[in-house]
């Protein structure tokens, strides 16, 4: 029995059938550790990682090995098993600049570093104790984007709603249901503990309509919390209605602002997976290390869930799911949607990987030749944020920038709905993606081209003031009165020096 | 293991313009059906020279622009023109007539202006016009209807179709079309009733008039439900179209048609499902497409009320062309987070 969505559904979006629908539920199973782990410095938004370690050095599972120097934007990263640091390597993921991985070789002990403490009854702990918690095991939004869990949970006052999202954004993407299904509790354990830190009013845990197990799961589980804040909501399965900022208007219908931040709607909004994480850390000490990853596709055997230690090569999970179907396949990390092609499987689950949708020819669309755009308008239709990519499309191609911004471009998520949509079969998406870029850098080289000239014209004003001292002390110096030397300097201007001699005839001559 | 690169989305929807285009043609099928029955066979021969010509000028102005022509020609989006043109042109015409209005549709309106996608102008009502005001004698004239009229001769039809020339035993074509009808006889301070009551009128509107409309509306409706086209064009038009007239009515029903009249005569229907929901040359929002078909209906009805021809519609859609862009400028929708409109 599906239950009915507790929203309206929104007026844009896709709703998938058939593959989506297939991609729903799979198994959840724990990958083994593997022999060697890299794990990357930078797996989240914000400043750079230094290393904590060295090579040849023994380190325990859930030993830092890496912090940010000022904990305010940015995560610690933590040894996923024990072994031995075998140094740094160079890992270059596709759309982000290079970073420097820790490779760990594993003993198989699985040791634990003592560092952490547990705590039997979290909730008990002071907030700023918790806070601090949540930036120590460098736990990140686990739906993706990776931004510093601690850093939205640091809005003191302001935020009423928390939303737990459960509503998996992208189809492919099962990695939330299976961690709903097998440990509610814990997710609800990390929502009491994040409600505390925000002073929230409630709780709306989101999942989506036709995720019945995740829902069933987790209605037993409030039940049995019997926290009256906590409520468990449905919304339309509609894509991408578990983008964040969708999800926080579907369901408060607030929406946030242009150039600001999710918590500025009154709303924080925080993936399943983060919450059981900041649990886990607070219950056990065992910070953000592993993670739950769809391995899925017709590109590989045996489409599963699996638990992972970050590091983990995702060559080691297509084996563990039985390994490659076929001869080719698009390797993708993400979902069907916004998903990026990788180059080969050697790349390591990070904090951000919730999928690798291992799709076979036969699923995905290659790409026709396109078409000229119509102007039919089924892309402003189902886009999420209401922009009108089909005169963004014209904008875009003639570079004119100013009308992109009028028009709201900064404002596309690039979900891809457009894309998917659009019958004359234009790389939308693609375009909008390289426009926002030159947009941004635009705005860039317009505020150093601004402080070039606050500082220019600062330093003007300080050669004047210095001129103006100088003037002063010569004038005191002096002790010509100020009318005499305005005079003098006319004179001078004239060319007129020869009453210099006589001033009281020149004046009257 | 060849892993292919590619860029998202990995999943794209069926839907294509070749699709789409083959719909709009299907939904063409009831009006086309009706009016052979009404016209008789120069239906055909008008909508066959019709597409040849579109589709020999489109070769000709893809292959001059150096562009693919069988892939262009694929997306049968040429057939499309080509057929609403032969619809809104009179049943049976001199071939150079049709021809004349293809060249401007297709080499005029849509390639001098860039092509499919960059027309200012609907190419099917620009065709038509420039064979309105160019030949006013073949054009102007529709074959009169009523109850007991009949197909023209296939001889005479042929002679009118190869030289233009009329055959003595040929009145059919001179006949008025119930906006004529209407026009001239209120003109002549008739009422409506004394007007209803003549010939050519039948249960809802002018005879055999409705039924074109009726299956317009049908092949709208469907095209409507398969979400090819949106509603908002031609509601728009239906709404402002039917209040306008039944302001009139109201004020003197002797005077003025009733709406049920004035919304099935003329190519209303057709302009409302097929002419105005094009959205190459209309508007792009939800909300200027209400502005847009809003503006079509009340230019039809002033040009219907006191223009020099009976049906304004395809001038009042070219007026509206005009400010489309205008119209696009001021009615872009609020972006999400943003506290204003663009």
């Amino acid at each position: 029995m599906t239950a009915t969505p507790d929203s309206r559904p929104p007026r844009w979006g896709i709703r998938f059938t058939g593959d989506a629908v297939r991609h729903s539920t799979l198994p959840l199973c724990t990958a083994a550790v593997p022999g060697i782990l890299r794990v990357p410095l930078q797996q989240h938004i914000g400043h750079r990682t230094v290393p904590l370690v060295a090579a040849g050095e023994r380190v325990l599972k859930g030993q830092p090995l890496g912090a940010v120097r000022d904990q305010t934007l940015g995560a610690r990263v933590h040894a996923p098993s024990s072994g031995v640091v075998r140094g740094l390597e160079n890992l270059t993921a596709p759309g982000r600049p290079a970073t420097p991985a820790v490779v760990i070789e594993t003993d198989g002990a699985d040791e634990v570093w003592p560092g952490y403490p547990a705590h039997a009854k979290p909730l008990r702990l002071a907030t700023s104790a918790l806070r601090q918690a949540v930036i120590e095991a460098g736990i990140v939004g686990l739906g993706g984007a990776a931004f510093p869990a601690g850093l939205k949970l640091n809005k003191g006052g302001g935020v009423d709603t928390l939303i737990l999202n459960g509503a998996e954004c992208e189809p492919c993407i099962n990695c939330d249901a299976a961690l709903l299904q097998a440990d509610p509790q814990r997710v609800l354990l990390g929502a009491q503990i994040m409600l505390r830190i925000l002073e929230a009013d409630v709780c709306l845990v989101a999942v989506k309509q036709g995720m019945d197990a995740a829902a069933a799961a987790l209605a037993g589980a409030i039940e049995q919390v019997g926290d009256d804040r906590l409520r468990l909501v449905t919304v339309p399965p509609v894509y991408p209605v578990g983008g964040e900022a969708q999800l926080i208007n579907v369901l408060t219908g607030r929406e946030i602002p242009a150039g600001g931040l999710p918590w500025d709607s009154g709303a924080v909004c925080q993936n399943v997976a983060t919450a059981a994480a900041v649990a886990r850390f607070l219950t056990s000490g065992e910070p953000l290390i592993s993670r739950i990853v769809t391995v899925t596709g017709a590109g590989v055997a045996r489409p599963t869930n699996f638990d992972a230690r970050i590091g983990t090569p995702v060559a080691a999970l297509i084996a563990a799911a039985g390994g490659y179907v076929g001869r080719e396949c698009r390797l993708i990390m993400g979902g069907a949607m916004m998903g990026v092609p990788l180059a080969n499987d050697s790349q390591p689950v990070t904090k951000a990987t919730n999928c690798f949708y291992v799709a076979a020819p036969t699923e995905t669309t290659p790409r026709s030749p396109e078409r000229p755009c119509i102007r039919c308008g089924d892309c402003a239709t189902v886009c999420p944020v209401n922009l009108m990519p089909q005169l963004l499309l014209q904008s875009g191609r003639k570079n004119d920038f100013e009308q992109l911004e009028h028009l709201g471009l900064q404002s596309c998520i690039e979900c891809g709905a457009c894309d998917y949509v659009c019958p004359s079969r234009i790389p939308l998406t693609q375009q909008f993606a390289a426009n926002k870029q030159a947009l941004w850098e635009r705005a860039r080289e317009r505020r150093q081209a601004e402080q070039a000239e606050r500082r220019f014209s600062a330093r003007e004003a300080r050669l004047a003031a210095a001129a103006a001292e100088r003037t002063a002390a010569l004038n005191s110096q002096t002790e010509a009165p100020e009318a005499a030397l305005a005079e003098l300097l006319k004179r001078v201007e004239n060319g007129n020096d020869r009453t210099t001699k006589d001033p009281d005839t020149a004046d009257k001559g | 293991m060849k892993f292919i690169q590619q860029s998202g989305p990995h999943w794209l929807g069926a839907n294509t313009v070749t699709v789409m285009m083959r719909r709009v043609l299907l939904a063409l099928l009831p009006v086309s059906l009706v009016s052979v029955w009404l016209f008789g066979p120069g239906v055909v021969l008008n909508l066959a020279v019709a597409v040849a010509a579109c589709a020999g000028f489109e070769m000709l102005a893809l292959r001059l622009r150096g562009l693919p022509v069988a892939a262009t020609l694929s997306d049968y989006s040429i057939l499309v023109t080509a057929a609403l043109l032969a619809l809104s042109l009179p049943p049976l015409l001199p071939w150079w007539v049709t021809v004349t209005a293809c060249f401007f549709a297709t080499v005029v309106a849509k390639h001098l202006y860039g092509g499919l996608g960059y027309n200012l102008f609907n190419p099917a009502m620009v065709g038509y016009l420039v064979a309105l005001i160019a030949f006013p004698q073949f054009v102007a004239d529709w074959p009169g209807l009523s109850a007991d009229h009949s197909w023209p001769e296939a001889a005479a039809a042929l002679s009118y179709f190869a030289t233009g020339a009329l055959p003595a035993s040929f009145d059919a074509l001179s006949g008025a079309t119930p906006l004529d009808t209407l026009k001239e006889q209120l003109g002549n301070m008739r009422t409506m009733a004394e007007i209803r009551a003549g010939e050519g009128f039948g249960l809802l509107a002018g005879y055999g008039w409705e039924w074109l409309n009726l299956a317009s509306l049908a092949g709208g409706l469907w095209l409507l439900r398969l979400r090819v086209i949106s509603w908002h064009a031609p509601g728009a038009l239906l709404a402002t179209l039917g209040s306008l007239y039944f302001i009139g009515y109201a004020l003197d029903s002797g005077a003025n048609p009733s709406p049920v009249l004035g919304l099935l005569s003329g190519g209303t229907m057709f302009a409302a499902f097929f002419i105005v929901t094009d959205p190459v040359s209309g508007a792009a929002s939800p909300a200027g497409r209400i502005v847009f078909g809003a503006g079509v209906g009340a230019l039809t009805f002033a040009l219907r009320k006191w223009g020099a021809y009976p049906d304004g519609l395809a001038f009042a859609v070219v007026l509206m062309n005009m400010c489309a862009p205008l119209i696009d400028r001021y009615t872009v929708p609020r972006v999400y987070g943003h506290r204003q409109r663009p």
